[in-house]
């Protein structure tokens, strides 16, 4: 067991807890994106950002990812956590304007407006999907590729995999929404899930093929040109 | 063919630490790129999921999954090259060769790619040709050198390079030259001998130019394997007692006119060879 001390409050946890866990546990909220039981932390996102440490010395960690420490001195919601976290929202809110989870969290911490010029992306590499499909799903029929800039999330060679058995866990676990969603171009989706929800898209006759998880995406209408 | 290639390779790094990178290095080595069918065997064969590799594959610059043209154009647009022109010698190649960095020409000839500093900065702007460095490059060279390239800078270097010279050797035990001038390597008379591999006999020419390791030979001869030499005229095998300090094959020993010994490695593949010139010892 290890004690350390959240927001003032001190808590004893088992070794190799992570500090969202411990927070968790003394009900301290902590904004997440990449974070999601039974996947293992991968700290893309930045947003569970706390401050650990005392005076000069402190520091922002990721707290999904940071295993508690014997006297470990933890704050959530600094002045300097709180002006990281907005900005990582708001540079969430600039590759993805459009998804309606970053869209959320920009409203809960009243962050009202955005410096950063919008992307529109479909991916915010936060790799809940490739980390989905290997853990989960034993398939790994996705991963990321690529490095950089150019860094991606797909299948290798961009075809559809063999290994892939069209769960639609991926979409279903991303933050993105979009991200799987290939349109009007079903031969290259990696998912097919479902087709029992009314996404706006899947109503139109050039979707007709399509099949979506995100109900309230609305991503397909924003991207079709 | 391939399922069998890929095996050898597995069998030669499977269980050493980053085994995935030394096995694509190889096949890129081999085919100047990653062939996609190769990639799938791997994966298939080593038990990595697909995604792993091509994951390894596309994040390494040094990786190609295109097939890359005969001469590879590095341009540098290091901080150091850029401030001194890189850019525009960068866009010259680009106007020249037709394509954008990162393409390879339609006939296969050049592929052009910029590179972020080669560590060469006093000489920049630095363009690299198949390893042969270029420095001070100025737009008005771009096709003096696209031209150098295209005839091969290997034979530019063969004469100007004063490290290489070409030697002349005899059989060691009845003393008959070993040089053929009807069969020149590199633009001189080879050296000529018989080996023999396996269950495989012929012969084989090796260039008589000190540095270079061309060789010509009746049936190609696979990487790693070691060769027993013979000499053409009275059937001894040349065989010295000595081996290699590198990979421990026996060395071949033939006489140099004018006296002194040269040995040579009998792997494949080995650039192991000692010059002996009575006295000075070269490596
Ligand atoms: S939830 Fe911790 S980095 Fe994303
Ligand atoms: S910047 Fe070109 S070699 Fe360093």
């Amino acid at each position: 067991m290890v004690t350390l001390t959240i927001n003032g409050l001190q808590v004893s946890v088992e070794e190799g807890t992570t500090l969202l866990e411990a927070a968790k546990f003394l009900n301290f909220p902590i904004p997440t994106l990449c974070h999601m039981e039974g996947l293992s932390p991968y700290g893309a996102c930045r947003l569970c950002v706390v401050e650990i440490g005392e005076g000069p010395r402190s520091r922002l960690v990721t707290s999904c990812t940071y295993p508690a420490e014997e006297g470990l001195v933890v704050r959530t919601t600094s002045k300097r956590v709180d002006r990281a976290r907005r900005m990582v929202i708001e540079l969430l809110l600039g590759t993805c304007p459009q998804s309606k989870i970053i869209q959320d969290i920009a409203s809960k911490y009243n962050v009202r407006q955005q410096r950063f010029r919008q992307e529109y992306d479909d991916c915010i590499l936060c790799g809940l999907c490739v980390r989905m499909c290997a853990e989960q799903m034993m398939a790994k029929a996705i991963g990321f590729r690529g490095r950089g800039e150019t860094r991606s999330i797909g299948t290798p060679f961009d075809v559809k995999s063999d290994v892939c058995r069209l769960c639609g866990g991926c979409i279903y676990v991303c933050p993105a929404c979009q991200l799987r969603c290939t349109y009007n171009q079903p031969e290259k989706a990696v998912c097919g899930g479902c087709a029992n929800i009314a996404a706006p898209c899947l109503k139109k006759p050039e979707f007709e093929d399509m099949m979506c998880y995100m109900d309230p995406c609305v991503a397909c209408e924003i991207k079709k040109d | 063919m391939v399922s069998e290639e890929v095996s050898k390779l597995l069998e030669r790094h499977e269980g050493k630490q980053g085994a995935l990178i030394s096995i694509l290095e190889e096949i890129q080595a081999r085919y100047s790129y990653l062939p996609q069918e190769l990639l799938r065997e791997v994966a298939v064969q080593s038990g990595r999921s697909l995604t792993d590799v091509y994951g390894v594959a596309t994040f390494y610059k040094a990786f190609s999954l295109q097939p890359r043209g005969k001469h590879l154009i590095s341009v540098c647009l290091g901080t150091a090259c850029h401030v001194r022109g890189g850019p525009a010698i960068a866009d010259e190649l680009e106007k020249q060769l037709g394509i954008k960095a990162g393409q390879t020409t339609p006939d296969r000839e050049f592929t052009l790619e910029s590179v972020n500093c080669l560590g060469a900065c006093a000489l920049g702007p630095v363009v690299v040709v198949d390893g042969h460095y270029f420095s001070n490059v100025k737009s008005s060279q771009v096709k003096e050198i696209l031209e150098k390239s295209k005839k091969g800078l290997d034979i530019v270097e063969i004469d100007t390079d004063e490290r290489i010279f070409p030697i002349e050797v005899s059989c060691a035990r009845c003393n008959h030259s070993l040089m053929d001038s009807e069969h020149q390597i590199d633009g001189h008379p080879s050296i000529r001998v018989t080996v023999s591999f396996g269950q495989r006999h012929g012969w084989m020419c090796i260039s008589s130019l000190w540095g270079s390791y061309n060789v010509t030979s009746k049936h190609e001869i696979p990487y790693e394997t070691i060769v027993n030499f013979f000499c053409p005229h009275c059937h001894a095998e040349l065989i010295g007692g000595a081996s290699c300090s590198e990979c421990n094959a026996p060395m071949v020993p033939m006489v140099i006119r004018g006296g002194g010994v040269v040995q040579l490695c009998s792997r494949r593949g080995c650039k192991n060879h000692i010059l002996d010139l009575g006295g000075t010892v070269f490596e």
